[in-house]
């Protein structure tokens, strides 16, 4: 049977990054998401692994770069400012068509903002989180169990596709305790040819390289780096659906937002209210089919978000502007009660009639 | 025939990128033939700065990564702790180790990383075209510093064997300089003994080598041999600033 345990989101990351193979940890303390590192820091040593406190952010995501271009499976984690520090690093990962996985345990931004939850780095993380032409794989779970699932995948997937993956969870998600059950996964790393770890009179060099001064070979860098994602848009994008057969409200909420939406669509269908829940669990590549398909059936769309709007225009592009998108949200830290949600949900049924 | 001298096997045959007088090909010439020396071509992992050695990766013929600007340690780090047994190294420049990189280097050096850094030092930013580099002498004139470095504007250059010497966790610090021939021969004895450390397991190693930029020093090569020794040298002195072992006694 499955191990259970009572845990704290951040902590039970940690443990499933080692069962998903993860043997090297680069952090550096950023609040809510330092419980990562402290935990990295007791077990790493126990197993023959690395944990290493670095001197910066920018650091800690270069360490990373090291290592997985030596072809093991790293990590590093932050909060939001943390991983503005990183963009850097992860532009010249992605380039490098290397895998990792970085974990955003968002607070309220921009700036130093708070350290309450937000989710005010969805742009951040699925548009722009280094300079350049590239994408990264965003997960976006909603429970302490689902951060568990999703660290196997993480680490799968960045490995199948050589590209940097982001698990964006949030402050509530990092600090609430929940029970857990690790799954018993046998995990299989692929060999990694290409890694810089030494010849051993087995072949020649290896080159982990982001540069290419000719910008015929860099276009086609890019371009086939493009074509993988194209096999992530394919293959990847996941949403959770709930109550939505029926829906003529259609609530698209990601991550902890998504918990409390759930609440308030359970509080609106007791009175009679259709609506129902998208929680899109890949934000990039965005799952705007499901959406698309299902906003068919409706008349409205709301998104909800710990932001001030950001994932809203990715709906708004996923139903292809044919049905009305409006949002409703808080930033800074303050998170939405299912009672505002509902008094939304109220106000929108009402005014469709 | 007796062959008495060729080329590293430890260096490809791509053409260096190096303007005319530049001592980047010596001093890739020294690491090289140190590491083949050591017999652990094999086992090496070269870091590949930003900057105009950028494209060592193409010149050295053994696993390489290019790092972002000043990172260079960083992702040595990284190697060094995913595959201990490697032997790593990294080749920056003044500007990518002793500014952008300062932080890196640093902290590296105190953290007792088992790798050797390389450290360039040329007293000027040649990749971008000849501007201040920390390393810059006061009264330099550069093309960010057209009236010369000014000690009220532009501060100090840094010295940076002498302050990483401070640090407990550095095993040796020796700077060197590659102006002629009985100092290219102490440069290869300096660069093969830090790697020899680490292949010993002594950590840290850094070797400073003063190194000419004739192009954006608006010198000739032989003129830039002599500016080197006359103005660089009394401000970098040559010598051993740290060699932890030999002051032990092991």
């Amino acid at each position: 049977m499955a191990e259970r345990a009572l845990m704290k989101g951040n902590e039970a990351i940690a443990e499933a990054a080692i069962r998903a193979g993860c043997r090297h940890f680069f952090g550096y303390p950023i609040t809510p998401q330092t419980e990562v590192s402290a935990y990295m820091s007791k077990r790493m040593p126990k197993i023959g692994g690395t944990f290493l406190q670095a001197e910066s952010e920018v650091a800690a995501i270069n360490m990373v770069l090291g290592a997985a271009a030596a072809g093991v499976r790293a990590m590093t984690s932050s909060s939001s400012p943390g991983i503005s520090l990183k963009s850097e690093g992860i532009s010249y990962i992605a380039a490098s068509d290397l895998p990792c996985v970085i974990l955003n345990i968002q607070r309220g931004g921009p700036g130093l903002g708070g350290i309450q939850p937000a989710q005010s780095d969805y742009n951040q993380a699925t548009k722009a989180v280094g300079h350049g032409d590239f994408h990264i794989l965003v997960y976006a779970p909603s429970t302490v169990q689902e951060m568990v699932n999703t660290v196997f995948k993480a680490f799968d997937n960045a490995d199948r596709l050589r590209m940097p993956v982001m698990i964006l969870g949030d402050g509530l998600l990092g600090q609430m305790m929940e029970p857990v059950e690790f799954p018993e996964i046998e995990v299989t790393q692929p060999d990694k040819p290409w890694a810089a770890n030494g010849m051993r009179g087995k072949r020649g060099k290896n080159i982990v390289n982001s540069l290419y001064l000719q910008p015929d070979k860099l276009e086609s860098m890019v371009k086939g780096r493009f074509e993988r994602y194209e096999q992530a848009k394919r293959e990847l994008p996941e949403a959770e659906t709930y109550l939505t057969d029926d829906a003529e409200l259609v609530i698209v909420a990601y991550g902890a937002s998504a918990r409390i939406v759930r609440s308030a669509v359970e509080s609106a269908r007791e009175l009679g209210i259709k609506v129902g829940l998208i929680r899109p669990i890949t934000l990039w590549p965005f799952p705007d089919k499901i959406i698309r398909d299902i906003a068919k059936n409706a008349k409205n769309i709301l998104v909800v978000e710990m932001s001030m709007g950001q994932m809203v225009d990715d709906v708004r592009l996923a139903v292809e502007c044919a049905k009305p998108v409006s949002f409703f949200g808080h930033t800074g830290g303050i998170v939405p009660t299912p009672a505002e949600v509902l008094e939304q949900i109220k106000g929108i049924a009402g005014g469709a009639k | 025939m007796q062959v008495v001298y060729q080329k590293s096997p430890a260096l490809t045959d791509a053409t260096l990128n190096y303007c005319p007088g530049c001592t980047h090909g010596i001093i890739h010439k020294l690491v090289a033939e140190s590491i083949v020396e050591l017999g652990v071509v094999d086992r090496a992992v070269g870091i590949a700065p930003v900057g105009c050695s950028v494209l060592a990766y193409e010149f050295f013929n053994f696993d390489m990564v290019q790092a972002p600007h000043g990172r260079a340690p960083a992702v040595a780090t990284g190697i060094k702790r995913a595959v201990p047994d490697t032997i790593v190294f990294t080749y920056q420049g003044d500007g990518d180790l002793a500014a952008i990189g300062t932080a890196e280097t640093i902290h590296s050096a105190t953290r007792g990383e088992n790798i050797v850094i390389i450290f360039v030092n040329n007293a000027i930013y040649g990749m971008t075209g000849g501007q201040m580099a920390p390393t810059s002498l006061v009264g330099q004139v550069t093309q960010t510093t057209p009236y010369g470095r000014a000690i009220s504007a532009q501060g100090y250059p840094v010295r940076v064997c002498e302050m990483l010497a401070t640090l407990d966790g550095v095993e040796y610090a020796e700077r060197v300089a590659v102006n002629s021939i009985p100092n290219i021969r102490k440069a290869k004895a300096a660069i093969k003994k830090a790697f020899q450390n680490q292949v010993d397991g002594k950590g840290f190693s850094i070797v400073e080598v003063l190194s000419t930029c004739p192009t954006n020093w608006g010198l000739t090569p032989a003129e830039a041999l002599d500016w080197l020794k006359d103005n660089m040298m009394p401000v970098y002195p040559l010598g051993v600033f740290k060699d932890r072992s030999a002051r032990e006694g092991k």
